[in-house]
């Protein structure tokens, strides 16, 4: 228990559109492990952003509890909610967008400094040795701490970015897909940087993305999101070896087999994806999966433990 | 000295401060640069006139305000550069004597119209919903007042006064600029790199003024450069009834209101007064737009 560091349980997140609630997040938990990574996949539009901002309380949840280092965080006032950003931090996808146009390299690493009230303003000479250092670790060169992030390419935005979460040394990082903006070439970049960082500084990664083939390599447990819901959560060979939930097979026949001579045998899905404003009872995946019986259009599915660690929320295993 | 051969030897561009690097831009915008120019040179016309009023009061009296029927509505000519007006007063006279008012209340007006609808804008456009919806309706309601009838109310409810003048100026300007600085914030506040500051722990207000605002800057300089040209045609229609300036005082605006009826008479009474309007508002314009392109550093070059 000591060395759970995020606990989320039932978490949901609604937003109230004008043609009606549409649910995000629904119902999710989990935990991680310091030091572990948690990858979060699912397509786009599922909720997994929405799951990652409300973790770090960008969106305030609807219900649900988020345990943070023991502490409930769910409903704590603005003045801890702040001391606590110095140990949860994110990382945003678009390193075009997520910068501030006006702000160098260096005020862009020295603002959480400055926010966070690490150094007043006048202690020039100390925010400036601690920008130059995050630029060392993140391997940005020095000559461009004056740059602004427009002359700059998607992969050292990114490293900026990567900066500005680190320098306030935080434990918990939330990464929401940091490598999908990214040329394949630097994203391998990025994901070695990011590699080395959690190993040096023992961080935990919340690690969100769409591309299976990233989270299997870095995380230690899958968690398989659809429509807001947990559809499947296991550790990667679970997860790849012995995918339970039609959708997560539908995924993984998805990834691409780098041999011509294997055939592809792929679980095609048909129909769209559900609109998720005023979804009604029954499995969300139940108009695009293969195996639908009636059941699974008017019940909910449970959670089901099939083994050890490897949840999946199916009619199938019921 | 030390911290300069530290910064090159590791090969650093060099560290400018925001501003030098604002001026830096700014001075290489030829339009820009002239707008400014002028509109200082219109500041120290004024400063002179002051300082000329209070040194020695027989030039005012003399030659800005004294009538002189011979000369009435005389053209230009070498004696009188500008013409004369219907009184056979100097038109050059009234025009220098006039920047003071023009220029100052104009831009003066302005401000406080941006501080307070730039306020109400920024509020109404960060925190959205309710909030939103309650500030637009009252500025709905200022703005559904034409202008004029605002102005004409608030100096017939507090008396007719200079600071008064600034407020009824001010006050239908607020709402129009409102709306710019909520627009602007709107598609600011949205942006990923505003909820990274979020999720850095700053408040609010950190947020709104230091990173929201200067991104949101652009539109809101071009309008408000825009809006002083209307306020001192303002001025004008407010003299023109009475209760902006008073006659004899010389002001643009209400040299060009008098001249209308002696038009088809007498051109350069409307045109010159007109034309000085003119310029001024196009120089803080260019100005405007130059410092809107010296602020981003995306133009550096």
């Amino acid at each position: 228990m000591s060395n759970t560091i995020l606990k989320v349980k039932n978490l949901t997140k609604n937003f109230y559109t004008a043609s009606g609630v549409l649910s995000a997040v629904s119902n999710i938990s989990f935990e991680i492990k310091t030091g572990e990574t948690l990858g979060v996949v699912g397509e786009s539009g599922c909720g997994k952003s929405t799951l990652g901002r409300a973790i770090l309380r960008l969106h305030e949840p609807t219900s649900g509890e988020i345990y943070f280092d023991g502490t409930n965080i769910t409903k704590l006032p603005p003045a801890e909610m702040k001391q606590l950003r110095n140990k949860m931090q994110i990382i945003f996808q678009d390193p075009y967008e997520s910068l501030n146009p006006r702000m160098s390299v260096s005020q862009a690493i020295a603002a959480p400094l400055l926010i966070q009230k690490r150094y007043k303003s006048s202690q020039k000479h100390e925010i400036n040795q601690k920008v130059l250092e995050m630029m060392d670790l993140v391997g940005l060169a020095r000559r461009l701490v004056n740059s602004y992030p427009h002359e700059l390419d998607g992969g050292r935005r990114q490293r900026i970015g990567i900066a500005r979460a680190l320098v306030l040394n935080p434990k918990f990082i939330v990464c929401d897909e940091p490598v999908s903006a990214l040329d394949v070439s630097i994203q391998a970049q990025i994901l070695n940087l990011m590699q080395d960082l959690q190993e040096q500084f023992g961080l935990t990664y919340m690690f969100i993305t769409h591309d299976l083939s990233v989270v299997k390599h870095l995380s230690n447990k899958i968690l398989v999101m659809y429509l807001g819901q947990m559809v499947e959560l296991g550790t990667p060979s679970q997860i790849f070896e012995n995918p339970l939930h039609p959708y997560t097979q539908a995924l993984l026949s998805a990834i691409p087999v780098p041999d011509p001579n294997i055939p592809m045998k792929r679980v095609a899905l048909t129909g769209e994806i559900t609109s998720p404003i005023n979804i009604g009872e029954g499995c969300r995946f139940a108009k695009r999966c293969l195996y639908a019986k009636e059941e699974c259009s008017n019940v909910s599915p449970e959670i089901k433990k099939i083994e050890p660690g490897h949840l999946v929320m199916c009619h199938l295993f019921s | 000295m030390s911290k300069a051969i530290e910064n090159k030897a590791n090969g650093q561009n060099k560290a400018r401060s925001a501003w030098s690097e604002i001026i830096r831009r700014f001075k290489k915008s030829k339009p820009a640069l002239f707008g400014l120019m002028f509109i200082l040179f219109l500041v120290l016309v004024s400063l002179v006139t002051i300082v000329l009023d209070i040194s020695n009061p027989e030039i005012y009296n003399n030659y800005v305000i004294k009538q002189n029927l011979r000369n009435k509505l005389d053209p230009p000519s070498w004696q009188h550069p500008f013409g004369c007006d219907e009184f056979g007063r100097d038109i050059l006279f009234r025009v220098i004597w006039g920047t003071r008012y023009s220029l100052f209340i104009g831009l003066i007006s302005i401000m406080i119209a941006l501080f307070l609808g730039g306020t109400f804008g920024a509020i109404a456009g960060y925190y959205g919903k309710h909030v939103d919806n309650i500030i637009m309706r009252i500025m709905d309601v200022f703005l559904a007042i034409p202008s004029m009838v605002m102005a004409v109310a608030v100096v017939a409810a507090l008396g007719t006064s200079t600071s008064n003048l600034l407020l009824a100026i001010a006050i239908p300007q607020a709402p129009r600029l409102a709306r710019i600085v909520r627009a602007s914030v709107m598609t600011v506040k949205d942006k990923e790199y505003i909820e990274a500051t979020r999720a850095l722990g700053a408040s609010n207000a950190t947020i709104i003024v230091k990173y929201v605002l200067p991104n949101a800057m652009a539109p809101i300089i071009v309008q408000a450069s825009l809006s002083v040209g209307t306020a001192i045609l303002n001025i004008a229609g407010l003299s023109f009834l009475g209760i902006g300036v008073q006659p004899p005082t010389p002001e643009w605006g209400s040299i060009l209101s008098s001249a209308r009826t002696y038009m088809r008479d007498a051109w350069h009474i409307s045109v010159i007064p007109g034309l000085v309007i003119m310029i001024t508002v196009l120089s803080l314009n260019l100005a405007g737009d130059g410092l809107r392109d010296a602020m981003d550093p995306k133009l550096k070059n």
